[in-house]
């Protein structure tokens, strides 16, 4: 049963850019193309680190240091979030919270060193990513309050030993809505398409591809491995809620886990290939469409 | 059986939402012919058991006036009208979701504090009528152009509609029937008032109505004029 406590975070850190791999796949395979091929994003990495950093004069030891402080706080989330039906390696009451502040400080790293650059282009895209953040989290933690209440749990771990099929019958609407407001913070928060398209380079459109711009070689691939990895927390989150399945075999708990986590891959490739990016003033009205609908959930719960 | 009547209510409440956050005109109206389709199936769920044939009637007049001839009618008078097809609202549509998630906990707030008639089958439905006919006036209030008026004003109608189905589920099936033939009446004669005022102004914003006046601006004045 507990063998996914240990398991999990080796699984995150190889498996991670895989999801990248898989939302490629289904996009490429919608659109009529062949497509890169899974491993795509392991070898773009491997490419990427065996090339050298280079850095600009006006950038200071901020720049340096940011891609691997984000890519260390994203990794310490991979501890807290649970997985497979296990309890994850650290867990204690609130360490949601925990889970959604290493997210913010890989983000504040991310930001800072975009700041650093100087370019009045990577500060535009620092201020869209921090304000599309701050109403991100808002939705996030009122989706996990939902789910902790009905758990009457505030650890990760608990909330997911608590929930099942049983539990979210009797919340009635609530998970529908949770699952709703998870998925647009996943999307929201990875760049991904109705807010940020992760393919464009077309200026006044970036967000989080605007803020890596400077960066090249081993520090971009932290930043790519960082994002790979923050997609699988958050990821994690969503298929948590969305799959209560126990069995109680760790291995099919596993296997569940494993195949929701590739289905909201494909989802993301679905909707990335048949929706269009929002206007960049429509964007907060669709995270704070998130925020209520996670509040309304909230509401049903404390009922 | 009240599991389905939450989820139906919580649909109700995600029809007011998307009410406040859309901005074309003719989505507002496929939202509210949604709104009043979903309406239709509270008598059904609110009289507990076996509905009756009283139920199925109001539940079948519902139907089919809110959701099918009062969308009819509107969708008629915005192509009669030739507008823009935007809502144009006075107050942001964030702003408004804001306030509709604001104004469900009002009435959540209020409705805990209401003495009930313990007939009520669900703990949501007083709080999500009350919300209803909040967003309704919010809509009536804070939105331009005729159309969204009278959309708010018939949201407006369907809390109260949702409020008496579900606080008297036995009040006389003629008093439900006359209010609705009143509100198919009211939405005819508004959308009358719609085409007149369009052609009036070549426009539906009733902002425009301000400049209707009994007297009229002294020449060379600075457009106010002074009152009579």
């Amino acid at each position: 049963m507990r063998a996914w406590t240990w398991l999990h975070p080796v699984v995150a850190l190889v498996l991670a850019p895989l999801l990248g791999g898989l939302i490629a796949r289904t996009k490429a395979v919608l659109a009529g193309r062949i497509g890169a091929p899974l491993l795509q994003p392991y070898r773009d990495l491997a490419r990427l680190l065996r090339k050298e950093s280079v850095y600009s004069r006006t950038t200071t030891a901020v720049f340096r240091a940011a891609p691997m402080a984000g890519l260390a706080a994203v990794s310490v989330a991979t501890l807290v979030v649970p997985f497979g039906g296990a309890p994850a390696l650290l867990a204690f009451p609130g360490d949601f919270v925990l889970v959604v502040g290493l997210l913010a400080i890989g983000r504040f790293g991310t930001v800072l060193a975009a700041l650093d650059t100087g370019s009045s282009f990577e500060g535009m895209g620092a201020s869209r990513e921090v304000q599309l953040a701050a109403l991100a989290e808002p939705a996030l933690f009122l989706a996990l309050a939902a789910v902790g209440l009905a758990a009457q749990g505030t650890s990760l771990s608990g909330m997911q030993a608590a929930s099942s099929v049983e539990s979210w019958l009797r919340a009635g609407p609530a998970l529908p809505l949770v699952a709703a407001a998870l998925l647009a913070v996943v999307l929201a928060e990875n760049a991904r398409i109705p807010v940020d398209d992760p393919n464009t380079h077309l200026e006044l459109t970036m967000i989080h591809e605007v803020m890596v711009l400077d960066h090249s070689g081993p520090d971009l691939a932290f930043i790519l491995y960082g994002s790979a990895l923050k997609l699988w927390v958050m990821g994690a989150l969503l298929v948590n809620v969305v799959l209560p399945i126990r069995t109680g075999s760790a291995w099919t708990d596993g296997a569940v886990s494993l195949g929701g986590m590739a289905l909201l891959a494909v989802a993301i490739g679905l909707i990335e290939s048949s929706m269009a990016r929002l206007r960049l003033t429509r964007v907060p009205q669709l995270l704070v469409g998130a925020a209520t609908l996670a509040a309304l959930a909230l509401v049903l719960v404390l009922r | 059986m009240t599991g389905w009547l939450d989820t139906l209510l919580v649909l109700i409440v995600l029809t007011n939402l998307k009410l406040l956050g859309s901005g074309r005109l003719g989505g507002c109206i496929r939202v509210v012919a949604a709104q009043g389709i979903l309406l239709g199936g509270l008598p059904l769920l609110a009289a507990g058991e076996v509905p009756g044939t009283r139920a199925l009637l109001l539940s079948a007049a519902g139907v089919g006036l809110k959701g099918i001839v009062f969308p009819w009618l509107l969708l008629r008078a915005l192509r009669e009208v030739k507008v823009q097809r935007e809502v144009r609202p006075f107050l942001g549509y964030t702003a408004s979701m804001l306030l509709g998630g604001g104004v469900l906990g009002v009435a959540l707030w209020a409705s805990a504090r209401m003495p009930l008639p313990p007939a009520v089958r669900s703990s949501l439905l007083v709080p999500v009528a009350l919300a209803t006919m909040l967003t309704g006036l919010l809509v009536v209030v804070s939105r331009s152009k005729a159309i969204t008026q009278v959309l708010g004003y018939l949201v407006f109608e369907n809390g109260i509609y949702a409020f008496g189905v579900g606080i008297a589920p036995d009040a006389p099936v003629l008093v439900e029937l006359g209010i609705l033939l009143d509100v198919f009446v009211a939405v005819f004669v508004m959308g009358i008032t719609i085409f007149h005022i369009s052609r009036e102004f070549d426009d539906i914003d009733t902002e425009q109505l301000s400049a209707l006046r009994d007297w009229r601006p002294a020449p060379g004045s600075d457009g106010q004029g002074t009152a009579p």
